[in-house]
C-alpha cells in the first residue's frame, strides 16, 4: 500500500458522545484504518465509570516522525467526532480551534439534570450557529435517523465514521474504512454496518456539495 | 480486536493493542502458566483478554473471589516453579498487601508478577492512589512504562527478573497506558509446558529475620537495574536544565520539548525502574546539571527519591534547583502534589523556567468565544443504566425509609450501584468508602444505640462485593448482635467493570459451567433470616424492606434482578409507551414523576406536546415506570 505523507503531524482526532453509543468500536476502526494506512497512532480512551451515561471520550493522534502521548492537548483537536451535540459542543471549549472541523450527531441525548428539568439543553439552531462562528467547519448529521432507517439506531455510531470518510477532514480512504469496519464487526452485522458507512458517507460528501455551490 | 492479535505467532508483526493488551501479550510471550485477578478498572482487560484466549493455549486463569485470593493463588503456582501473573487495579493492592508483605520476605520461586493499575484523576476510581510508595514500603520491586510497547516488554522481562531474584515484582500501569492503544511489534511467544513441582523439603516462609534477606534482594536488583536499557536519557549530553520523568511523563514532556523546540537545550532523564532507584543512573545525570524537573503521576514518588539521594551526595555535587510536585512548582489535574499529567501542565512548567511562550500552530478561540459557548453547556452526570435494577432497588429503600420515618441511614458500597450517592441513585447513600466497608460501617452504628443512635440502618452491597469482602462483618455483625438490615443488589454479574462473572454467576473466567455460591444459602448457613424479592414488583419489595428493618437482629434481604445490559443481549424487549392523553404533563399532581424524580433516562419529555414520551431507542422494557405513574399513562404496547 502506499504510504500518504501527512499533511499535518499529529493530526488529532477526538471522538466523543456518552458512554454507551459505540465510542470504542468508532476510535478502533478509526486507529485500525490509520494503521493500515501506515500511519503510527496512538489513541487515549476514557472508559469505566463514564460508560455510565457520562461523557466518553477518544483521543485518536496519527503520526509519522516523533512519537507521540495519548492525550491531545487543550486547543489542538483538528477534527471533532461528535455523536451527541453537547458532547461535541464541550470538546470545543477545551481542544478546539479555529480550524477545527466538526462532525456532529445532531440527536441529542439528554443529561439526566436536563430531563429532570434542573438545566436546560440549549436550542439546537442557536448552538450550531455559535459552533460555526467559532470553528472552520460543521457538518451537521442526522445519524440516528439515518441509522433508524436501517432498523437500528445503534449504528448510528458507523454512520458517523463514513461521515468522517466523506468530510474529507481526514486522508483516510474509503475502502480502508470498510476493510477494517468488515474485520472488527461481527459476520451478521457486516451488511448492516457497511449500509450504515455509506449512508454517512454520502450524506456528508452532499453536505460538502451543497456547500461548494 | 486486540485479543485476536495478542494470540498472533507472527514475531515482527506491527498491530495495535491497548496497554492492558499488551500487557496480555508480554505474559504470553514470557510464557504465563497461571493468571488470577479480580476485576478492577483500569486493570480488567489484561485478565480479561487472557481468560478469552486461554483455549488457544494451555494456561491457567480465574478471576479470583478478591484481589488477596488472587495474589495467594499465584504464589502457589511460583513456590511450584511455575510463571505466574496476577493483576489489579490500585484498590486491590491495598486488598493483597498483607499477603505480598508476607511473602515478600520468603520469596518465591517461578517468576510472579503483579500488574498494578493506578488511576489518576480517578476517572474511574473513587480514588487516585500512588502504588509504588506501597510497593516500597513492602520492599518490592517496580517497573513503570511510559508506553503501551514497553508496557509489553516490561512485563516480560518482569518474570526473568522475578525468578532471577526469587522475589515478586510489580510492574506499575496507569490509566493513560492500560487504556491508551499504540503500536506494538510482537515478539515470540514462549513455549508453555513446564511440569508443577514443589518438593516436600522446600519452604517458603515469613519470618522477621528474613528482612535482611530481602534488602540484599533489593540489592542485587539495583544491580541489575543499573545496567538495565529501560533506564535511558535523551537530548543533549549536558544540559542546565534536566528533566526527571517516569512513565506516562516521558512521552508528555517529549511533546512539550517538541513543540516548544527545546530538544537540543533540555535533557530528559527517563529511570523506567523507579524502586529500588537505579542510584549510579541517576547521580550520573544529576551531576553537572543546575536545574532538575520533575514529572511523574500521581504523587511526587521519583522526587522524594532523587531528593534524598542528593542530600546524600550533595558534597560531590553542584548546587542544583529542584521542580516538581513535592516542592510546589508543578500541580496535576487535581492541584499539588497530586493528579493526572498532561502535555499542556509540561508544557507550561518548562515555558515558566526557560521564559519561551509557547505558540500553537492553529490559531487559538478566544476566550470569550470559549466562555460563551461553555455558559450553554449543561452537565452530564453519570447515570444508571435504563432498566437497571439498582435504580428500582434504590426507590424501593428510599421509599420504605421515608414511609418508616426515622431518619433511617444508607451505608453504600463499591460498584455501579455506588452511584447510590449520586443524583441518579436518589443521593441515597449516606457513607460511601470500599470494598465492603458498608457492612462493617453498619455494624458500628447499630451498636450506637446505648448513645442515643435509634435510626435504621440499611447497608447496600453488590452481590460481588458480597463474595470479595462482605462476609467476615456480616459474621462479625451476627457475632456480635448488630441490628440492622444488609441488602444485597444480586445482578447475577460483576457489572462495573465489565460484566465478569462472579462466584454465583454460574460461569467462571474461561465461560465454563461452574457451581453457583447462592448468597441465601451462604447467608442461611450462617444463621441469618434472609429473603429474596424482586426490585422490580416494587410494592411488595417497599414490603419486604420495612418488615426486615422492623425486626430486631442482622437481616439479609436479596434484591435480584439480572443486569440490564446483560438482560437486554438475552431477552427480547418488550415496547413500553405513554398514553399521551392520559400523561396531563405539567398539570398532573405527579410533578412529572417519570422525568423528574424516577429519572430513567428512557422516560423523556415531548416539549412540543408537553407530555411524557418514552424513548423506544434505550428503553429496555422493564415496565417498572408503568406500575410507578400514579396517572398509568405508561402502558406496555397492545394495552394502549
Ligand atoms: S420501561 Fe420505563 S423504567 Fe423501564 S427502561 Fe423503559 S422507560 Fe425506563
Ligand atoms: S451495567 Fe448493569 S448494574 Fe451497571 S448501571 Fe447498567 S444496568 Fe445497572
Amino acid at each position: 500500500m502506499q504510504k500518504e505523507t501527512l499533511l499535518k503531524e499529529p493530526v488529532n482526532l477526538i471522538i466523543t458522545g456518552v458512554g454507551g453509543q459505540g465510542n470504542i468500536l468508532v476510535s478502533e476502526i478509526v486507529a485500525q484504518t490509520g494503521c493500515r494506512q501506515e500511519w503510527n497512532v496512538v489513541v487515549g480512551e476514557s472508559y469505566g465509570l463514564s460508560q455510565r451515561g457520562g461523557a466518553v471520550s477518544s483521543h485518536v493522534r496519527l503520526f509519522q516522525h516523533q512519537e507521540y502521548g495519548p492525550i491531545i492537548p487543550i486547543g489542538e483537536a483538528d477534527v471533532i467526532l461528535g455523536f451527541e451535540p453537547l458532547e461535541a459542543a464541550r470538546q470545543v471549549v477545551d481542544y478546539g480551534h479555529k480550524n477545527t472541523c466538526l462532525i456532529i450527531n445532531s440527536h441529542p441525548v439528554y443529561p439526566i439534570g436536563v430531563l429532570r428539568g434542573k438545566n436546560k439543553y440549549p436550542s439546537l439552531d442557536l448552538l450550531f450557529k455559535k459552533l460555526r462562528e467559532m470553528v472552520a467547519e460543521v457538518l451537521i448529521i442526522p445519524a440516528t435517523k439515518l441509522a433508524s432507517q436501517l432498523g437500528e439506531t445503534v449504528v448510528q455510531n458507523v454512520v458517523m465514521v463514513g461521515a468522517l470518510a466523506g468530510s474529507g477532514c481526514l486522508p483516510f480512504r474509503a475502502d480502508t474504512f470498510i476493510e477494517v469496519i468488515k474485520k472488527v464487526v461481527p459476520p451478521k452485522v457486516r451488511t448492516l454496518n457497511e449500509k450504515a458507512f455509506y449512508l454517512g458517507l454520502e450524506e456528508a460528501q452532499k453536505i460538502k456539495s451543497l456547500k461548494s455551490l | 480486536m486486540g485479543w485476536q492479535d495478542i494470540v498472533r505467532e507472527e514475531p515482527g508483526k506491527q498491530v495495535l493493542l491497548n496497554g492492558n493488551e499488551a500487557m496480555a501479550r508480554g505474559a504470553l510471550e514470557a510464557g504465563v502458566h497461571f493468571v488470577s485477578a479480580y476485576p478492577g478498572s483500569p486493570s480488567s482487560e489484561v485478565t480479561g483478554v487472557l481468560a478469552q484466549v486461554s483455549k488457544n493455549f494451555n494456561f491457567y486463569v480465574e478471576w479470583s473471589v478478591n484481589e488477596i485470593v488472587a495474589l495467594e493463588g499465584a504464589a502457589g503456582a511460583s513456590f511450584a516453579g511455575l510463571r505466574a501473573l496476577c493483576t489489579m487495579k490500585a484498590d486491590g493492592l491495598n486488598v493483597a498487601y498483607d499477603f505480598l508483605t508476607s511473602m515478600n520476605l520468603g520469596g518465591c520461586r517461578g517468576g510472579l508478577v503483579l500488574v498494578v493499575a493506578d488511576d489518576p484523576f480517578g476517572h474511574s476510581s473513587l480514588k487516585e492512589y500512588d502504588s509504588r510508595f506501597l510497593a516500597a514500603a513492602a520492599w518490592v520491586p517496580v517497573l513503570e512504562p511510559s508506553t503501551v510497547q514497553e508496557a509489553r516488554d516490561m512485563v516480560k522481562w518482569a518474570f526473568a527478573l522475578s525468578e532471577q531474584i526469587k522475589g515478586p515484582v510489580i510492574v506499575r500501569s496507569v490509566t493513560r497506558i492500560s487504556h491508551s492503544r499504540g503500536i506494538v511489534t510482537l515478539k515470540a511467544m514462549k513455549q508453555m509446558a513446564q511440569e508443577a513441582d514443589f518438593k516436600p523439603t522446600q519452604q517458603f516462609h515469613t519470618f522477621a529475620r528474613f528482612h535482611q534477606e530481602v534488602r540484599e534482594r533489593l540489592k542485587q536488583v539495583e544491580e541489575l537495574f543499573a545496567v538495565s536499557p529501560f533506564n535511558f536519557s535523551f537530548g543533549p549530553e549536558k544540559a542546565d536544565l534536566t528533566v526527571f520523568t517516569c512513565g506516562t511523563g516521558w512521552l508528555y514532556t517529549k511533546e512539550a520539548l517538541f513543540s516548544l523546540q527545546l530538544e537540543d537545550q533540555i535533557k530528559i532523564v527517563r529511570p523506567g525502574t523507579p524502586f529500588p532507584l537505579p542510584k549510579q543512573f541517576i547521580l550520573g545525570h544529576l551531576s553537572g546539571t543546575k536545574k532538575v524537573v520533575f514529572i511523574e503521576e500521581t504523587r511526587p514518588f521519583l522526587e522524594e527519591k532523587v531528593l534524598a539521594l542528593y542530600a546524600l551526595h550533595s558534597e560531590n555535587l553542584s548546587q542544583i534547583k529542584f521542580y516538581g510536585k513535592a516542592t510546589g512548582h508543578v500541580a496535576g489535574l487535581r492541584g499539588p502534589e497530586c493528579g493526572e499529567m498532561n502535555t499542556d501542565i509540561v508544557r507550561e512548567v518548562l515555558a515558566r523556567l526557560t521564559g519561551r511562550p509557547y505558540h500553537a500552530s492553529a490559531a487559538p478561540l478566544t476566550k470569550e468565544e470559549k466562555k460563551s459557548l461553555q455558559a450553554l453547556l449543561p452537565p452530564r452526570d453519570y447515570v444508571l443504566c435504563p432498566g437497571c435494577p439498582h435504580r428500582a432497588s434504590f426507590w424501593v429503600v428510599k421509599s420504605a425509609l421515608a414511609l418508616e420515618g426515622n431518619n433511617g441511614m444508607v451505608i453504600g458500597d463499591i460498584g455501579c450501584y455506588s452511584m447510590g450517592a449520586m443524583e441518579t441513585g436518589f443521593n441515597l447513600f449516606n457513607t460511601l468508602h470500599c470494598m465492603g466497608a458498608s457492612a462493617g460501617i453498619a455494624n458500628g452504628l447499630s451498636k450506637l444505640q446505648s448513645y442515643g443512635f435509634k435510626q435504621p440502618v440499611v447497608a447496600m452491597v453488590g452481590d460481588s462485593t458480597f463474595y470479595h469482602a462482605v462476609i467476615p462483618a456480616l459474621i462479625n455483625g451476627r457475632w456480635n448482635k448488630a441490628n440492622y438490615l444488609c441488602i444485597v443488589l444480586d445482578n447475577g454479574v460483576t457489572a462495573m467493570t465489565g460484566h465478569q462473572p462472579h462466584p454465583g454467576s454460574g460461569k467462571n473466567a474461561v465461560g465454563e459451567e461452574a457451581e453457583v455460591i447462592s448468597i441465601e444459602e451462604v447467608a442461611k448457613s450462617l444463621g441469618f433470616m434472609v429473603k429474596v424479592s424482586d426490585p422490580f414488583r416494587y410494592t411488595e419489595a417497599i414490603h419486604d424492606v420495612l418488615k426486615l428493618i422492623r425486626m430486631p437482629g442482622l437481616k439479609i434481604l436479596i434484591l435480584r434482578q439480572p443486569c440490564a445490559l446483560v438482560a437486554n443481549r438475552e431477552q427480547k424487549r418488550r415496547k413500553v409507551v405513554v398514553r399521551q392523553e392520559l400523561c396531563r404533563g405539567d398539570a398532573c399532581g405527579c410533578m412529572r414523576f417519570c422525568t423528574r424524580v424516577w429519572g430513567c433516562p428512557a422516560n423523556v419529555w415531548d416539549k412540543k406536546h408537553e407530555v411524557a414520551a418514552i424513548d423506544p431507542a434505550i428503553c429496555v422494557g422493564c415496565g417498572v415506570c408503568i406500575e410507578l405513574c400514579p396517572a398509568g399513562a405508561i402502558v406496555w404496547e397492545g394495552n394502549d
